[in-house]
Order: C-alpha cells, then structure tokens, then sequence
C-alpha cells in the first residue's frame, strides 16, 4: 500500500498541512500541491537551477528534495519576494530594469540564489556575481544582462 | 512523480537508523544530502525499496576540535566545512578545495558523510580524504570500527563498508607543521565535475628540504589516486622545478589511468595532470616556507 505522511510545512510565512506520498519531489508538491508555479521544473536532476528555492533560508535545488523532508521546515519560493505586483522587490525591479530575462523560465531560480548571495555579499565583484550565477542555466541572455541586474540590485539593495 | 515509490523512515538518532538499516538492509538506501542520490532516483537509475532519511539525526551534524584532530559528523554539510574556521585552521586543503564542490546550492544540502560513501572518483571529498589522512567510523548493530580513508576507497563507487554499516564520522587529523597545500582543478564550466583535479601536500624541515609529500588526483581512475612513487622522488629533496617536474611526469604518465569522457581525452587528462602537478606542487612549497 501507498505510504502517506501529514507534513505541516511554512512556505511563505503561510502554513501548510498536506498528505504526501514519500516520493513526491518537494518541487512537485510546491506546484501541484500548493499551485505555487512560479518555482519552475527544468532538468529535475539538479543542474539547471530553475527549481531554486529557499530552504531554511539557504538556497537549494527543490527537484532533490521529497516534501516529507520539508517537514517543519521553512520554505520560500519567487511568489514570497514582492508584496504585490505593485511592488516588486529590488532584486525584480533590477531584472526589470537592466532586462535581466527574456523567457523568464530560469528567472525565478536565479532570484532565488540571489536573495542569499547578496545577503552575504552586499558589494559584489563581477566575478563573483559570475561564480554565484555558475548554478543556474540561462538559455537566452548569454548572462550579461542577469550580471548586470545582479550589479544593480546590489545597488539598490545598499 | 520522477521516482518509484519506496517506504520512507526518518529515524532522530544513530541508532534507530543503525536498526532500520540492519532491518530492511539490502532493501534499503541511506539519504544523506541527497544530491547524488535523489538525481539518480528521478532517473530511476537507482529504486531503493525503503529509504532511512539521516536529516533529522541531529547528532550526527558537528564539526569539533578534539585534541589533535578535527571530528565531523556525517551529516555536517559541505557548506559548514566551507566556513567552518577550524578547518580553515588545522586543514587549510580541505578549506581551500571545498569550494569546487558543486554550487552553493548544492553545498547548503551536500553532506561530507554521502560524497565519501558515494564515493564517485570525480568528486572533490574522497580524494581530501585520502590526501589528509583521514580516518572514518562507520556503525552496524554490533558496533563501530575506523577505517583508514586509504583503504575505504575500493573502487568506483564502491567503499569499505559493510551492507549493514552506516558512516558516522570524519577524523581529521591537523595538517602537521611546515606543511604547504594546494588544491586545484580544471573544469569546464565553474561548478562542473572537473576533468583533472589534484590535491598536493609538501611537509619541509627546517632546511628547506622536502621530508613528505602526497599528491592525490581525481578523475583519474577508479577512485581517488594517489602518487606514491612520484611523491618518494620529491622525500629528501629540495623542491625546485627539475624535481616537480620529474615528480609531475612520472605521476601524470605512469602512475594515475584516466578513462577519457566526453570533455577530455585520456591523453588530455593526463597532460592537465601534469600541468596541475607542477602548479600544486610549486604553491604548497612556497606555502610550506611560509606557513610554520
């Protein structure tokens, strides 16, 4: 018989109480499960980084994590950095401005190991931003325009 | 959903997961980090029937000084090692190298106990640990033992340890003095698993002379490989460039057996050994001058 676990996990601030069976993917039970999309399935083996969420407020690959792990644990996802479409947050407003994405798919993995990096490191080098962005694919931009939204946030975020 | 189904345990301590593990054994993998482990579960490359989650063994999560060694859990993460200062202190390899591990991404999950017990010959752990002579406690129902890293490494992701054993933890002993490291790698993106890497101890006395030498490659063979013949060429010498030279031909062409894959040729790998040889080499031996 199908295994079931009750998990009860924050993902946004909100609370979630939810059965899950042990094999669904922490990615999976964010889209499907809490119909939070914005946290995109690429490669599912961990190499691309558009699955990148916040895990305790460290930044990790939700495709190689199950949900029942997540159990007590704290969870941010994209949806959780603006306070409305109004409001985007600096790291956003600076993808908007320095057209940090053209298809937008590995978008929401790069914000979210941005949010971290620049926390640790308010004034970033090129080559820094460069190395922290070596996780995420981008297929579009050739990265120039992400570095150069990851230099403005980092302003902004002074 | 990516992976096929298996009955999930998350023991809290050492020995419910030594119990569960004794219980469903062959059966049963072990969840560590699971950035090796889970990828080859979406793939279906691997379809554990149970799967006993160390998350929530929190003691098995330290780093600690201990005497002369460093003691570390088997689940501390690859990105605690990374900032940890003891090791920055007592193992400057290990410091310095961890870094090339993966990304931060996977370093906030990556634990030091799953990449040893994966034990992938391109991985940046067991060749650290081969390098800085670790030592590894692993645990069954009947008790525990040590192994020596050098002989825990069996083959290509094949260890020492028994079916029913787990890996509790890492024994660090502090690099000993005058001691110069260096750790480098090539790969061909930053975060990729590189196509040649190597680890390089240079311990000197008081001369300048070299009185021991490692020098450990991954990626080149069926687990970490370590040079013995080249490093006895370097013992009782002083390390200029005829001798790092000699040391890096001899290790590079007859002592290391890279496969070639689709990034490198065999022949390719070697001769990034040999460049990385005399890199490590010359920085560890300026660093052993030095360092006291």
């Amino acid at each position: 018989m199908t295994q079931s676990i009750s998990i009860t996990l924050t993902v946004n601030e909100q609370e979630y109480t939810r059965n899950v069976e042990p094999r669904l993917l922490l990615s999976d039970f964010l889209r499907h499960e809490l119909g939070l999309t914005g946290t995109h399935v690429g490669c599912e083996h961990g190499v691309c980084g558009a699955c990148t969420i916040l895990f305790d407020g460290e930044s990790a690959r939700s495709c190689l994590i199950f949900a029942v792990q997540a159990n007590g644990h704290n969870i941010a996802t994209v949806e959780g950095l603006a306070k409305d479409k109004d409001n985007l947050h600096p790291l956003q407003q600076s993808f908007w401005e320095a057209h940090g994405l053209q298809c937008g798919y590995c978008t929401p993995g790069i914000l979210m190991s941005m949010i971290p990096f620049l926390k640790q490191n308010p004034n970033p080098t090129e080559d820094e931003i460069r190395h922290a962005l070596s996780g995420n694919l981008c297929r579009c931009t050739g990265y120039q325009h992400i570095v150069d939204a990851v230099k403005l946030a980092a302003e902004k975020m002074k | 959903m990516k992976p096929a189904p298996f009955e999930y345990y998350a023991p809290d301590s050492i020995e419910q997961a030594v119990d569960l593990f004794s219980q469903y054994n062959r059966d049963a993998k072990i969840l560590a980090g699971g950035q090796s482990l889970v990828p080859a579960m979406n793939f279906r490359v691997v379809q554990p029937s149970v799967l006993i989650d160390l998350n929530r063994v929190g003691e098995l999560s330290y780093i600690r000084e201990e005497g002369d060694v460093i003691r570390v859990g088997a689940m501390a993460r690859e990105r605690h090692l990374e900032f940890d200062a003891s090791i920055e202190k007592r193992t400057p390899l290990l410091h310095e190298a961890v870094p090339f591990i993966a990304h931060p991404q996977i370093r906030n999950r990556g634990t030091i106990g799953g990449s040893i017990v994966h034990s992938d010959p391109a991985a940046e752990l067991p060749v650290l640990m081969t390098a800085l002579n670790a030592r590894l406690k692993a645990r069954n129902t009947s008790g525990e033992r040590w192994i020596d890293a050098q002989d825990f490494f069996v083959g290509m992701f094949t260890t020492a340890l028994e079916a029913d054993e787990i890996l509790v933890e890492i024994e660090l002993p502090f690099m000993p003095a005058r001691t110069g490291w260096s750790f480098m790698e090539v790969a061909p993106r930053a975060g990729d698993y590189a196509m040649m890497g190597v680890a390089a101890l240079v311990t000197l006395d008081e001369s300048g002379k070299c009185i021991g030498a490692k020098l450990v490659y991954l990626n080149a063979g069926e687990g970490p490989i370590h040079a013995e013949k080249a490093t006895k060429l370097l013992e009782g010498e002083n390390l200029n460039e005829k001798a790092i030279e000699e040391a890096a031909v001899l290790a590079s062409e007859k002592e290391i057996n890279p496969f070639g894959n689709m990034h490198a040729s065999a022949d390719f790998q070697r001769h990034l050994a040999k460049v990385l040889t005399q890199k490590t080499l010359r920085l560890a031996t300026q660093r052993a001058g030095e360092v006291q």
